[in-house]
């Protein structure tokens, strides 16, 4: 199709452009904590600084970007040491997920048999409560935290991807390179690492991606709720709580964190959208994957 | 056996598993189930009866046995905070998230596939582009931040631009306590329901559209449809029979598909706006460790689930003759 090679620009960007923002999310996330003058869980003489506007100097003559919440804490600060947190969650909880879907996805796809059956049958349970309310009961039975929240995340995540890379096993392995390879007597775990895994991934990957975003979004609804990060330790999610109720007195503690969520999620999703896109336009034009060396 | 049969019992089998993996849930929890399910205010006599009468102390076998009769006979259990049973707690809650899912459903459902014609069929490039970086980014926009930012604007907002006061929006509960019965009741209800539902409809909306717009588009490249404007046939009829009526298809899926985004994102909003539907009892249920209620809630969550994709598997298999043939 004509129209491919010319939409293949606008995507292209698009997925440079959206790169180009979660790298300088993460490059602030990293750098701007380090650059503070206090560490953002300090907390000072509150009542000279404590719920500054944002652009304005407190009582103590420091100036805030996005003003100071109810403790006196800078803001902007906070919201990149959040930002650690909450990206690295979002990441690790995505990844995590992603690993283990890929994992069990194969094994389903390739042996199939009762191991296919009971892993499908357990991830249609799984997949029929809704993720957060899943989320909710097992962070309730096992407790708040970090490390809590990314294994949660990676046991409710791992569905989706398993199905794809199943679906994708499945269609790799009537491929004639596969009979080939297994003619010469390639045992099935060399199969399927290095022939049939790196061609069916391009979904799997597209998925993970998209994943991250959704991971955020959970993990700052858990953390709302009490559910997730505990404070001091700050993430987008228990600032946004934590700005709840000074919410008509001060809105921006519990507005800019949601912000740079939007943004975060949204470059997340563009990045997804434009991979999954130039993946698809680039196997329509090569009919069969070749196998990896 | 009658594809709607097999569809039935396809989903019957479905509750069964997750059924059982609620049960599995609770007694792989760490800790004793009984601290689980026994309150924990209980006196040592108390939590031995209590034990005796759950069958905690049963082989794990018979303890599953009775529970899944138990979910048969329609007992859930008893919540450990309010000492009623969970069933009756789930039916008070159930109406009021049935009021905000239902409406949101088909204000997401017509709302956005509206958005999503206009995108794909009228819309000028730059006016596409607009409402897709609209949509994806309400589509990403938190549910609890969106409904906080809101009451934001609707208070303070409505009050800087010195708006009249029937026209500012109430921001918490469902009614005003001082308000007088009857009649201005329901006018008061429908005025605190305007920021909940808007929260709940807009991620909804943000989906639908750009699913629908993808849809469109691809409904619209098709041959025979270009087939069709090249024989002559007027656009809005080109664009009624032949693209709405294929795209349709996969939308009212999507609609149905939605329901779960829309249960997730009533735990907050009920949260946020203070409506004590299925959302809120949740979040209480968690907080106040009530686990007979969480795991009540998460079996009629799954239930309304696998219901809506039944429904939406009977309607596709009615709109689609193509899949009848099996």
């Amino acid at each position: 199709m004509p129209s491919s090679l010319r939409s293949l620009m606008p995507r292209d960007l698009r997925v440079k452009a959206s790169l180009a923002v979660l790298i300088a999310m993460a490059g602030a996330a990293l750098c701007v904590p380090l650059l503070a003058s206090t560490p953002s869980t300090a907390i000072g003489d509150v009542l000279a600084t404590r719920l500054v506007p944002p652009f304005s100097t407190d009582r103590l003559g420091h100036w805030h970007l996005l003003g100071t919440d109810a403790f006196g804490r800078d803001v902007f600060v906070r919201l990149w040491s959040a930002a650690r947190v909450s990206l690295g969650v979002g990441l690790a909880g995505s990844l995590l997920g992603g690993t283990l879907g890929v994992a069990l996805g194969a094994i389903a796809g390739w042996y199939g048999g009762w191991f296919d059956r009971l892993i499908g049958a357990v991830s249609d349970a799984m997949l029929a409560i809704p993720r957060l309310v899943l989320l909710l009961v097992i962070a309730s039975l096992w407790g708040p935290g970090v490390e809590s929240v990314v294994t949660v995340l990676a046991l409710t995540g791992w569905m989706s991807i398993m199905r794809l890379v199943r679906a994708e096993v499945q269609g790799v392995a009537v491929l004639p390179y596969v009979e080939g390879a297994r003619a010469l007597g390639v045992a099935s775990p060399r199969l399927l690492r290095a022939h049939v895994l790196p061609n069916a991934l391009t979904s799997a990957r597209v998925a993970m991606t998209l994943g991250v975003g959704n991971a955020m979004l959970l993990e700052s609804g858990l953390s709302f709720l009490g559910l997730g990060v505990q404070p001091p330790a700050a993430s987008w999610g228990n600032m946004i709580a934590g700005g709840r109720e000074w919410l008509l007195v001060a809105p921006w503690i519990a507005l800019s964190p949601g912000v740079l969520l939007v943004m975060t999620v949204v470059a997340c999703t563009v990045l997804g959208d434009g991979l999954r896109l130039s993946r698809g336009a680039s196997r329509t034009a090569s009919r069969s994957p070749s196998p990896a060396a | 056996m009658p594809p709607i049969a097999r569809r039935l019992v396809d989903a019957l089998v479905l509750l069964w598993l997750v059924t059982s993996l609620t049960f599995l849930l609770i007694h792989l929890a760490p800790g004793d189930p009984a601290a689980l399910l026994i309150a924990p205010s209980a006196s040592a006599d108390d939590v031995q009866r209590q034990r005796a009468l759950l069958g905690l102390d049963a082989p794990l076998p018979l303890q599953y046995a009775r529970w899944i009769g138990g979910v048969l006979r329609g007992d859930l259990g008893d919540s450990l905070v309010r000492s009623q049973p969970v069933l009756r707690i789930i039916g008070d809650a159930f109406p009021i998230s049935l009021f905000l899912g239902g409406i949101s459903l088909l204000i997401s459902f017509v709302v956005g596939t509206a958005l999503g014609m206009f995108q794909a069929l009228r819309a000028s490039r730059l006016a596409d582009t607009t409402l897709t970086v609209l949509t994806t980014a309400a589509y990403a926009a938190p549910s609890f931040w969106l409904a906080l930012a809101l009451v934001v604007l609707a208070t303070s907002g409505a009050a800087w631009l010195g708006l009249p006061g029937w026209l500012r929006l109430p921001a918490f509960g469902m009614y005003d306590p001082a308000a007088s019965p009857d009649a201005r009741r329901v006018a008061d209800l429908l005025r605190h329901a305007v920021l909940p539902l808007l929260v709940l409809s807009v991620p909804g909306v943000a989906g639908v559209a750009r699913y629908a717009r993808q849809s469109l588009r691809d409904a619209a490249d098709a041959p025979h449809v270009q087939t069709a404007m090249a024989r002559g046939i007027p656009r809005g009829m080109a664009e009624r029979r032949y693209i709405l009526r294929n795209a349709l298809t996969p939308l009212v899926v999507l609609a149905g598909l939605t329901l779960p985004g829309i249960i997730a994102g009533s735990v907050f909003v009920e949260q946020v706006f203070a409506w004590p539907g299925l959302g809120r009892t949740m979040v209480g249920a968690i907080a106040g460790r009530d686990y007979p209620v969480v795991l009540g809630l998460t079996l009629v969550y799954a239930a309304v689930v696998i219901g809506s994709n039944l429904a939406a598997d009977v309607l596709l298999l009615r709109l689609d003759p193509r899949r009848r043939i099996r």
